[in-house]
């Protein structure tokens, strides 16, 4: 594409905008974005006033690891929710991968113990399902045309089924050791490696989101998909990518978890799925696309992580937890059309 | 056909079917001019530009730039050519500021690694080309990091315009630019059209608005039922006039000779008789 035009003959200094721009925009902003992170952290001073037992080691190193196999799966969705799309699969995937990875170390140990290479084998075993089943879901979606509430819908059911088929529906716990122990080591005592490995990805997906033109195809995408053809964006290609990595970010998770529970279990991330789209339309982005920020995903992942935990400490039955999630959910996509409103 | 014009529509015809859509339609533009293209709807501009900018191919002639016959089998082809179009809808992202807007599927990448390996946006190059480019031709976006939906209709107008414009090597294309905006907003946008003009683009203008055309084209060229009727010079015809041609009540001259050897043989005025086969619906209105 050419260069733009050199301008001929004198032009007055651009008015360059201030970064940050105007103060009524940051105020907007604030209520638009700023208000999730109150609530995250009035529930956690809120439980840390009602019990004594939240603001501890233990709860922490709990919350993290409980945060942390959702959020590898928000990371991927809030890509996939910005382009316009929407990936239910995730949460299933999830688990293939990990039955899958821990059905190859099974298979290769021998006399109870594996090698590193048997670990690796399993690794990239899940690794791989993860990703395969991001292309297969990019592919009919991009390609194929079909809807991806249908797509993934359906690679949700397969990779389910899958997923109980490897070992008849039961857990493989004949995985290496060192696979447990990896999992639930702790950094410095503080830093368990699983919340260290999502503290990365939060880091990379942010940056790849907000500063680079894989984030500005992924906006506009799914902001305005004719504009985006006509300007001759490689859009199947990007689609295909972000369900790609949207499953890869399963497998990884796949791996955490597995390793955090010391086996892999069929049933791992049922519930991550919807918890994951949740937590990324909390944080503010738009089902409709063109919308949101990856901060605002990790703090939904957190604000549904301590209410989980959070509401266990204290004693309520967990099952309010999926109670408050539904109440914030439905909140926070109410306040974020009010503040719309008012900005327009 | 000896016209050297930057943009030559040479006898272009388009059938769809058993229905004509185009028939034999001859016009030009050169650098520096706006050419106007009026017709009622189903007249046949639509499908016109559609040839012009690359969506569909003639039936029969062809498009020249340059003088130089151009075959364009897809709109990336035609923009090659340095031919850009503003249709009506703008094909702006609503949530996302000027800049971005300004830059999409052309972003600049940062010149250090990142930028070449990881894709790296350098936004601050990107946003002082945008307020350079917007400054140029006088838009009055005032701040380049607002999102185009808190824009007014006016500068989204504007900002599609001026982004065609900055990508076009030569020939601006525009959809019905003024149809939507509110009195004081059309006159900017042909302010800006008139900017776009002097920076040397040759323009065309789709309007229903004779007044707008009027008050920016330099030649108008007039279809109906998928014909030319009229091609004349501004100064030589009022609203009234162009309305007659459109309608069919009044016909005109089917070129002005505004350029030596414009005139190709046997193109006057085929003004779709009764019998002529119906024009095939094909405006997008």
């Amino acid at each position: 594409m050419r260069e733009v035009r050199p301008v001929s003959g004198p032009v007055a200094a651009p008015p360059l905008a201030p970064a940050g721009g105007r103060p009524a925009d940051r105020r907007a902003w604030l209520l638009r974005e700023g208000w999730t992170g109150l609530v995250l952290v009035a529930l956690i001073v809120g439980f840390s006033i009602w019990s004594p037992d939240f603001l501890t080691k233990l709860n922490w190193l709990n919350t993290s690891s409980t945060a942390t196999e959702v959020l590898l799966l928000a990371l991927g969705e809030t890509f996939v929710i910005i382009a316009g799309g929407i990936d239910l699969s995730v949460g299933a995937v999830l688990g293939l991968s990990g039955m899958a990875g821990g059905r190859v170390m099974a298979a290769l140990m021998s006399g109870g113990t594996g090698t590193a290479l048997t670990v690796a084998a399993g690794f990239a075993t899940a690794l791989a399902v993860g990703l395969a089943f991001g292309l297969l879901n990019g592919g009919l979606i991009a390609r194929c045309h079909i809807p991806a509430f249908v797509v993934t819908l359906g690679t949700l059911g397969i990779a389910t089924g899958l997923g109980n088929l490897i070992y008849n529906g039961q857990e493989i716990s004949a995985i290496p050791a060192w696979v447990g122990a990896f999992g639930n080591k702790n950094l410095l005592g503080w830093i368990p490696v699983p919340v260290l490995i999502a503290a990365v990805l939060c880091v990379v997906t942010g940056l790849a989101l907000a500063k680079t033109r894989y984030g500005a195809y992924t906006y506009a995408i799914g902001d305005n998909r004719e504009a985006a053809i006509r300007a001759g964006l490689p859009w199947q290609r990007h689609l295909v990518k972000i369900y790609a990595v949207s499953g890869l970010l399963a497998g990884i998770d796949g791996v955490l978890v597995m390793s955090r529970l010391g086996a892999a279990s069929p049933t791992s991330g049922v519930t991550d799925n919807l918890n994951a789209i949740a937590a990324v339309v909390i944080g503010g982005a738009s089902l409709f696309g063109g919308r949101g920020k990856m901060i605002g995903s990790i703090i939904g992942t957190l604000i549904i992580s301590v209410l989980l935990t959070g509401l266990i400490i204290v004693n309520v039955p967990p099952y309010w937890q999926e109670v408050a999630v539904g109440v914030v959910l439905i909140t926070a996509v109410y306040i974020d059309q009010y503040t719309g409103r008012l900005r327009r | 056909m000896t016209s050297t014009a930057t943009l030559s529509v040479c006898g272009v015809s388009k059938h769809f079917g058993g229905l004509q859509a185009l028939r034999d339609v001859t016009l030009h533009v050169n650098r520096g001019e706006v050419v106007g293209l009026v017709g009622d709807n189903g007249a046949g501009k639509s499908t016109l530009m559609k040839i012009i900018a690359g969506v569909q191919q003639p039936s029969g002639g062809h498009v020249a730039i340059d003088g130089e016959p151009a075959v364009f089998t897809s709109p990336a082809e035609a923009a090659a050519a340095g031919i850009s179009t503003v249709y009506q809808d703008l094909a702006l992202a609503m949530e996302r500021d000027v800049v971005a807007n300004f830059f999409l599927g052309r972003e600049i990448l940062a010149g250090h690694w990142l930028g070449r390996q990881l894709g790296w946006l350098d936004r601050r190059t990107m946003r002082e080309r945008t307020a350079r480019e917007l400054a140029q031709l006088h838009t009055r976006i005032p701040d380049i990091g607002a999102r185009c939906k808190d824009l007014s209709g006016g500068q989204r107008q504007a900002l599609a315009i001026a982004r065609a414009s900055a990508w076009c090597e030569r020939v601006l294309l525009l959809d019905e630019p003024t149809s939507a905006l509110g009195v004081e907003q059309q006159r900017e946008v042909l302010d800006l059209i008139r900017r776009v003009r002097d920076l040397g683009t040759a323009v065309i203008l789709v309007s229903h608005q004779m007044l707008d055309v009027l008050a920016v084209c330099d030649r108008i060229t007039v279809l109906r039922l998928g014909a030319v009727v009229a091609s004349v010079e501004r100064e030589d015809v009022s609203a009234d006039d162009l309305i007659g041609y459109i309608t069919g009540s009044k016909v005109g001259p089917a070129r002005a000779s505004s350029e030596p050897g414009g005139a190709a043989p046997g193109d006057d005025a085929p003004a779709g008789g009764p019998g002529a086969a119906g024009p095939a619906e094909t405006d997008g209105e």
